[in-house]
């Protein structure tokens, strides 16, 4: 009876016992999950593919891990609209439990998944939008971007037309939250006289209105923020009627990248524009990602890819850092604001409204050695070291 | 403001107007002989300019991409009347806007399908690609121009096939007074299939004009199919001629609040405010236009003829 008692406990004890361990193991191998939220669809969809793209890319030079935890993203489209956005998020976050949200393209989507977001204590690495509401008064612990704000590249651009002593010059940018950003930005080192600013509304793809006005107020340069299929469809318009010969085209990265290269070619040469990375960056990191981007997509990598790329990068630091426990919102914090990663831009790093200090570069479309047509980087930044002009209204909570 | 400001704008405008004729003539067709509400119209449209897309990578010529596509929107079409249209003509227009509705939806999903979320390539053809100068100092996309002149063409011959032929004679009779005609011993249902392959022809053209302009992709069908409701309402349902003027006054009434409503505003109030205010008011004149036309005259500004 006795030695029968005892043998069931023994029986039970050990069951009892390789339950916790299997809860344990359950526990450490449960993959971290990242919500991949980007614009898949409509003439912005170029964009979201890129983030994706390179962010996939990062996950499989890891071996799909994450700070050496197993890993699974889950790719959401917001179809550029913030009501669909919005709606997606609360999936992600709430019934797909996700540690990481990233890759929202647009800053109207940004703003309107933001607020779930943070209020649910996950955090948002962003790979792309970076409205100048997150670096100021809204600066949130749970937001970090991994790309830029978003007036820091017409800043640069502001700079270089400045530099290039252009006098008129004409402004058009999507009327949307990044779009007042861009002409702030831009405003804040061009100092020139501003001979009209249109504000169209965001993925219009008919600019004949604008371009007449164009042809009418004949100002010197025109600054273009249009990104994805809108600036495709300027640049095509704006040389078919003629106009690339009295009025200088300059743009942020967004309006002359890979993606909008391929789809406009020849008259595109010349054109200058901004950004914190080129593809021709001469660093280890950088080499490594555009060859393997490359060999896996058939294609040269855009800002975006790159982006992506950063964001995965940093997730992994953050993770590995915090000793995989990202129950523990304050280490993962530490570890995200350390950014302990090699960028694939060089130089960066956070400031205290979790926002980058980076260097911008001005960009030039030529032909490379290969015959192929593309941007060059010029080696010397525009703004070195550049901070954010909203980072004072920022109060961080500690 | 100067005279090239203006030159341009109207040319702007009559292309953006010509462009809304061709999907609201085959519009206006459906609703005034059939008395069919099509909301699947500008899903021709799509469907038009996707396979002009397809065709033009495949054969890397973009004039047999335009015939193919307009060939094929216009058996699209014809097989849409013959399987699954016709059944809705007896019923009420409650049931025809849900049952087109369920067709818009089918076809953008299909079209998801076979082709993706993304836009699809198309681009203008190399000989016209470049500016043509037509004043000093004033020179114009060569590609506007061309479809400037394909949408007259087309209004040309379809004012001729509406007066000078048979079949024409036939439509005018089934808009102006339907039951007549077919007591008369119209072939209905021929003449139904016939007009709906040759509604969505049209937009099978407008699909070549507008998609290498704008994009082609999944919903592009919707917003301009709204506008030309909106063209045939003004215009007077049934009317081809209707639906041409309509068209036009639509279009450069469109491009000039564009043009202007800026320019008025700017005076008014500050900038910022300016550039919210007025695309959003140049944006409903259309619609202003429309409710106005409703009010004084029910029947559009040029009703067919019975």
């Amino acid at each position: 009876m006795i030695a029968s008692f005892q043998r069931t406990l023994r029986t039970t004890l050990v069951a009892g016992a390789a339950c916790a361990a299997l809860a344990a193991y359950a526990q450490s191998s449960e993959p971290v999950r990242v919500g991949l939220l980007s614009t898949l669809s409509g003439p912005g969809a170029g964009l979201g593919v890129d983030i994706r793209d390179g962010f996939q890319l990062a996950m499989k030079l890891q071996g799909n891990k994450l700070g050496g935890r197993a890993a699974e993203v889950i790719v959401a489209d917001d179809q550029a609209s913030p009501d669909v956005g919005r709606q997606t998020a609360d999936r992600l976050v709430k019934r797909d439990k996700v540690d990481f949200m990233t890759g929202i393209v647009f800053s109207n989507v940004m703003l309107a998944v933001g607020a779930p977001t943070f209020a649910s204590h996950t955090f948002y690495i962003s790979a792309n939008a970076g409205p100048s509401q997150y670096a100021g008064e809204q600066c949130n612990p749970y937001f970090f971007s991994a790309s830029y704000q978003n007036d820091n590249m017409h800043e640069a651009a502001g700079q270089v037309v400045q530099s290039k002593g252009f006098k008129r010059v004409a402004l058009i940018a999507p009327n949307y939250p990044a779009g007042k950003d861009a002409l702030t930005g831009f405003k804040r080192y061009y100092k020139g006289e501003v001979t009209s600013e249109s504000l169209p509304t965001l993925n219009q793809l008919n600019f004949s209105v604008e371009i007449a006005q164009l042809r009418a107020s004949k100002p010197d340069a025109v600054y273009i923020f249009l990104p994805g299929g809108m600036g495709i469809n300027f640049i095509k318009q704006f040389v078919a009627a003629g106009l690339p010969k009295d009025i200088t085209l300059f743009g942020p990265g967004f309006s002359g990248d890979e993606d909008v290269i391929r789809a406009v070619g020849e008259s595109m040469l010349g054109m200058f524009n901004t950004s914190q990375w080129g593809h021709d960056m001469d660093n280890a990191a950088n080499k490594k990602f555009v060859a393997a981007f490359e060999k896996e997509y058939g294609r040269l990598p855009t800002l975006y890819a790159a982006q992506g790329y950063d964001a995965a990068q940093l997730m992994d630091a953050a993770v590995r850092d915090s000793k995989g426990k990202l129950d523990d919102k304050a280490a993962v914090r530490m570890a995200l604001e350390a950014a302990k990663f090699n960028s694939v831009r060089g130089n960066f790093k956070f400031n205290t409204n979790h926002f980058p200090i980076q260097d911008y570069y001005a960009r030039v479309i030529t032909k490379d050695a290969k015959g192929r047509i593309t941007n060059r980087l010029l080696a010397t930044p525009v703004l070195k070291n550049h901070a954010d002009a909203y980072v004072g209204s920022c109060k961080m909570p500690g | 403001m100067d005279g090239i400001l203006l030159l341009e704008q109207a040319l702007n405008g009559l292309q953006y107007g010509l462009m809304l004729f061709l999907l609201a003539a085959g519009l206006t067709l459906v609703f005034g002989v059939m008395d069919m509400i099509n909301l699947a119209h500008g899903s021709l449209y799509m469907v038009g300019a996707f396979l002009i897309a397809t065709v033009t990578q495949v054969t890397g010529s973009y004039w047999l991409g335009l015939g193919g596509g307009i060939l094929g929107a216009a058996l699209f079409g014809a097989i849409l009347e013959f399987t699954l249209l016709r059944r809705f003509y007896q019923r009420d227009h409650l049931s025809q806007v849900l049952g087109t509705f369920a067709i818009l939806l089918m076809c953008n999903e299909g079209v998801r399908l076979i082709w993706g979320d993304q836009p699809v390539a198309l681009s203008t053809p190399q000989s016209l690609s470049g500016p043509v100068q037509l004043l000093e100092g004033f020179s114009y996309s060569s590609f506007s121009l061309f479809i400037i002149g394909v949408g007259l063409l087309v209004a040309l011959l379809m004012y001729l096939l509406i007066t000078r032929t048979r079949l024409g004679m036939q439509v005018r009779a089934g808009a102006a007074n339907r039951e007549m005609a077919m007591a008369m011993g119209v072939n209905v249902s021929r003449l139904f299939t016939g007009i709906f392959a040759l509604g969505a022809a049209l937009c099978g053209v407008a699909g070549g004009m507008l998609g290498p302009m704008l994009a082609v992709q999944v919903g592009m069908g919707e917003s301009i199919l709204i506008v030309a409701f909106v063209v045939i309402v003004i215009g007077g349902i049934g009317s081809i001629r209707g639906a041409f003027l309509g068209a036009l006054i639509v279009g450069v009434i469109d491009t000039a609040g564009r043009t202007f409503m800026p320019m008025v505003f700017s005076k008014l109030m500050s900038p910022e405010a300016a550039a919210n205010a007025a695309p959003a008011v140049a944006s409903i004149l259309i619609y202003l236009l429309m409710a106005t036309v409703l009010f004084f005259k029910p029947r559009g500004l040029f009703p067919p003829q019975g």
